[in-house]
């Protein structure tokens, strides 16, 4: 079975979309998806807040000799222009001990005070690095996948896709891993991105101080189904996030070795679903490929690529009917859109 | 028989690829039919395409480019206009298609577009500089443009016959993987480029040899003019880098073609090494890019403030402390990637070392211009220009060598927006500048100055409009590649520039243009002297254009300015001296090799892409024999006769005196 390209699937898409244009006023305060907040320079917490610190200093360092440079090579440029009888024509004047020395010694201090602040901040904000909290740190595993991503919650032994839920004032510790590119895990209003790679974990320590709904992404290109990979990122007060883990085991599918293998396979545009338990050890299993890494497409037209049929909607993992009450997020789950 | 090609390789379903092929096919049937009706082809066969003359392959080299640059364009025209529409919708392009675009924008315009049009600056200009006759292994330079050339016509075949690559202009393991990739995408980019690349090293091994081996008596190293050095400079980093890049493309092909697991998920393959390596050619390679536009930079600073250069010893100290320094800072590519706080902000410190480099020559280009006498032709307005964009992009560069700030800006449109910052208000609008410069030399008229200034004012503006509202987007999170957007408040953004893109459209109409309407005033726009902006170099001592043997008799250097002097002596003096003992001149055959084995380049790469076996034997068989027949040449070298170049000279003598009689009151 192929999929057509640019087939019937497209429609239903933009519908979709227009839909989500329409109500996206009342989405917000809805706390839907698609609109969450983003900008690197309105921070949601420490990390966030400790780069922007780093940047904004970087950026004064830098101007204070840029804009005199800037000043000095248009006003040079314009007052020794040829008609001008006022300037003086000196073309004697090709080298100057003392000049060299300033022209060598101010980008030097400039860098100088820069190293510093590189110095400090790549040991500050180091992403490995643990949050000082009097707050018990949460452990959320990350694996990204073609196209979507999955958030498991250990400790509740429960995950979600392309949803992320936290505890607003606790430090989260994400463990990340990729079930098969590679991609980059980044909430900009939270703070620094990581790479996430098939085979290997990487670690990233984050922290809300606020509530809201943030705007979560994937900032390294994986592939066609590449733009679908954003998500909701909702911090929430500590006891509605625990009301909320709870309430995850009494619905949706359980997300085992089967019905991850499902889930590995290439599929675009996932609405958010949950999973009401999470086998043990999966995570690990994906980090030392006990799991394998999930397939890519099948070959089409001249060696084109093709999605996995299986992973259109008929085909892939349909959570059972009677294990999913909410109707929307089962028609959504595994939609699959082919442009 | 034809291995993995059939007719479904063509997309007869998608229009937009189809109609441009179309039309480009069009194009180059009517320019060949063109050729044909006309009978050039005879001309075009002696005294172009087998031409070993530098000065010959420096323009094809550049015509190459300006084709090419116009083809990433349009690429660049459809993403800015497709992203402009797909905030919540679909655009016009779907994932398939938009990913091969921005994938062969970057390939096109960094392989196609940048590199052939410095390495043809170098080409052209560097023996004219050092006062000799032709490169140290002409016809090896032939070589090199060939292969250049049969590298863009791959990535061109690959719009109609099947697909380009998907994966970004740098293909990533594992997407680029056989697992991930197993269209032929991945295989156009990885034999279009290893041609290519094959032809850059060799041009590169080409004029390093001919820099420090082949300068006029008396022409010391640290009496060349800057573009030389900075030439030099390129030419040493192509050297260094270049096989970097072939032996890490080399590993991913036998991933995707012999099942090895280099960059593999599995099998212990580590996809961090390819990043590593890619990117230990990478970044050596913004240099290769950026280190002739300084070059070009300082002779026109340097000529149209007519002052020599400030600082040239201090000019070559900060070029070649940024030859050494680029090899050290590769990994600010992946700061995001996980290595300890230590290895980020050592190389974090390295890569905002380097700009000391670049600071030291702003300000030496700042003094040129002070106590000059400036004129504000076409090539000084970009100049000018490059210095104020030039700053701003480099100062986001150092911004993006702060790892904490990188966390959050890497693979941002801000990124987007540095890397076009400094690659268009640096590269490109130093090779604009140095196009317009030397034009007159290459071609015996000037360009057309008005039409020279519009294109340069639209091309600034629309610069501004297009990247200015990139860096927003980066700092509002926005991040590169996306085929749909959900964002809304990214859109006004991308609406002002998708207008910037129209300016920046009028812009290369302007420069069109401005080519056409030079060429049919070409009588008006006639360089008589060969000096048309009173230089400093050894380059305007010769006629425009110059004969194949540049120089009847090799200049003697004395200093700095090589030209400047002789011309300063000549005006003191109201005369050129006695007339040399002219001599006939020994100058390098023309030969094929170079065409015929890029053609057989050619069916080695569209043949091994389609795993056609016995055409890639073939075509090797053929690459060889060309070299054997080559090889057992006899004659070696053809005699320019006496008369020749007598007559030749005296033109220009006659011409130097005419001006010589004009100025003659003149003091400086």
């Amino acid at each position: 079975m192929t999929v057509p390209r640019g087939g019937a699937a497209a429609p239903a898409r933009s519908h979709g979309r227009r839909g989500w244009a329409f109500l996206a006023l009342g989405a917000c305060t809805l706390l839907l998806a698609g609109c969450g907040e983003i900008s690197i320079l309105r921070p949601a917490g420490p990390i966030g807040e400790g780069n922007r610190q780093i940047l904004l200093n970087s950026l004064a360092v830098m101007l204070v000799i840029v804009v005199p440079t800037m000043i000095a090579t248009v006003a040079f440029a314009w007052w020794f222009r040829a008609g001008n009888p006022k300037a003086k024509y000196r073309p004697e004047f090709t080298y100057s001990g003392r000049i060299e020395v300033i022209v060598w010694s101010i980008p030097i201090l400039t860098i100088l005070f820069i190293g510093g602040l590189i110095w400090y901040g790549s040991h500050e904000l180091d992403p490995f690095k643990p949050l000082d909290s009097d707050e018990p740190t949460l452990e959320v595993q990350v694996v990204s996948l073609d196209w979507k991503w999955l958030f498991i919650y250990p400790d509740a032994q429960v995950a979600s896709v392309n949803e992320l839920v936290i505890p607003v004032g606790r430090p989260i510790r994400f463990r990340i891993t990729s079930a098969s590119v590679m991609n980059t895990f980044f909430i900009p209003n939270l703070g620094s991105m990581i790479y996430a790679m098939n085979g290997m974990e990487t670690k990233l320590y984050l922290q809300a101080d606020r509530q809201g709904t943030f705007y979560g992404q994937s900032a390294h290109y994986s592939g066609d189904g590449f733009s679908d990979m954003n998500f909701d990122v909702r911090a929430v007060p500590d006891a509605e996030f625990s009301a909320w883990t709870v309430g995850l085991t009494a619905q949706g599918p359980v997300l085992n070795v089967d019905t991850y293998r499902d889930l590995s396979r290439q599929s675009r545009d996932v609405r958010p679903y949950t999973y009401r338990h999470v086998q043990g050890g999966l995570f690990d299993s994906v980090v030392d490929q006990t799991l394998p890494p999930g397939p890519g497409p099948e070959t089409g037209r001249g060696g084109a690529e093709e999605i996995h049929p299986e992973s259109s909607p008929e085909a892939s993992a349909e959570p059972p009917p009677s294990a999913d009450p909410a109707p929307a997020s089962a028609s959504a789950h595994g939609a699959h859109h082919e442009g | 028989m034809l291995g993995k090609l059939d007719w479904s390789a063509i997309p007869f379903d998608e229009p937009i690829p189809l109609v441009a092929a179309g039309i480009i096919g069009l194009g180059v049937l009517g320019v060949l039919a063109w050729i044909t009706v006309k009978g050039f082809w005879p001309y075009r066969w002696r005294e172009w395409i087998t031409s070993v003359d530098h000065k010959r392959i420096g323009v094809m080299y550049i015509a190459l480019a300006l084709l090419m640059l116009i083809r990433g364009f349009v690429d660049a025209i459809m993403m800015r206009s497709h992203q402009a529409m797909a905030v919540n919708a679909d655009g016009y392009l779907p994932p398939d298609h938009y990913d091969q675009i921005f994938s062969a924008h970057g390939t096109i315009m960094i392989f196609f577009g940048a590199m052939p049009f410095v390495v043809g600056m170098m080409n052209f200009v560097v023996p004219l500089q050092l006062g000799i006759r032709d490169v140290a292994f002409p016809t090896l330079n032939s070589m090199s443009f060939w292969l250049t050339a049969s590298g863009a016509l791959l990535v061109n075949l690959s719009l109609v016959i099947g697909e380009f690559a998907r994966t970004g202009w740098l293909p990533y393991a594992p997407l680029s993987e056989l697992d991930y990739s197993p269209g032929v995408g991945v295989d156009y980019y990885l034999w279009a480029i290893q041609v290519a690349g094959v032809g850059t090293l060799m041009s590169g091994v080409n004029l390093v040899t001919t820099i420090l081996k082949m300068r006029a008596p008396g022409m010391g190293l640290l009496r060349m003019p800057m573009f030389c050095w900075t030439a030099l400079a390129a030419n040493l980093l192509i050297v260094a880098a270049f096989p970097i890049l072939t032996a890490t493309l080399a590993m991913l092909t036998l991933d995707r073609y012999l099942g090895f697991h280099f960059f593999t998920n599995e099998a212990g393959g580590n996809m961090m090494m390819f990043v590593n390596l890619i990117w230990a050619w990478g970044h050596p390679e913004v240099y290769i890019l950026i280190l002739p536009a300084f070059g070009i930079f300082s002779e026109i600073f340097a000529t149209f403030s007519g002052k020599p250069l400030f600082g040239y010893r201090s000019m070559v100290a900060a070029t070649l402390f940024i030859v050494v320094v680029s090899f050290t800072v590769w990994l600010h590519h992946f700061f995001t990637m996980g290595a300890g706080a230590n290895v980020n902000a050592a190389f974090g410190i390295a890569t905002s070392v380097i700009a000391v480099g670049t600071g030291v020559k702003v300000y030496n280009w700042i003094f040129t211009m002070y106590g000059g006498r400036l004129r504000f032709a076409t090539p000084m307005l970009w100049s000018v220009a490059f210095i104020l964009v030039f700053v701003v992009g480099g100062m986001t560069g150092v911004l993006l060598a702060v790892p904490p700030a990188d966390f959050m800006l890497h693979n941002s449109l801000f990124l987007v927006a540095h890397f076009h910052n400094v690659i268009i208000g640096g590269v490109l609008f130093g090779l604009f500048a140095g196009y317009t410069y030397w034009f007159p030399k290459a071609f015996g008229f000037t360009l057309d100055e008005w039409w020279g200034k519009v294109a340069f004012w639209l091309t600034l503006l629309g610069f501004v409009l297009v990247f200015g509202p990139l860096y927003i987007l980066g700092l509002e999170g926005m991040t590169r590649r996306l085929q749909h957007i959900e964002v809304e408040q990214w859109e006004p953004w991308l609406m002002v520039a998708l207008a910037g893109v129209v300016v920046m459209i009028g812009g290369v109409a302007a420069q069109v243009v401005q080519l056409v309407v030079s060429i049919r005033r070409r009588h008006e726009l006639r360089d008589t002297t060969g000096d048309p902006w009173d230089g400093r170099s050894l380059e305007w001592a010769t006629p425009s254009p110059p004969p194949p043997y540049n120089f009847a008799v090799i200049p003697n250097v004395e200093n700095e300015e090589a030209y400047w002097s002789i011309k300063q002596a000549a005006i003191r003096s109201q005369s050129l001296g006695d007339e040399p003992d002219y001599k006939p001149i020994e100058m390098p055959r023309n030969s094929p090799t170079g065409f015929v084995t890029a053609f057989f380049s050619t069916l080695i790469g569209f043949a091994l892409i389609w795993h056609i076996w016995w055409l890639a034997v073939l075509g090797f068989v053929g690459a060889y024999a060309t070299f054997v027949v080559f090889a057992w040449r006899d004659e070696v070298e053809y005699e320019v006769p006496l008369e020749t170049v007598i007559e030749a000279e005296r033109q220009r003598r006659a011409a130097a005196e005419a001006w010589l009689a004009e100025h003659g009151g003149r003091t400086v």
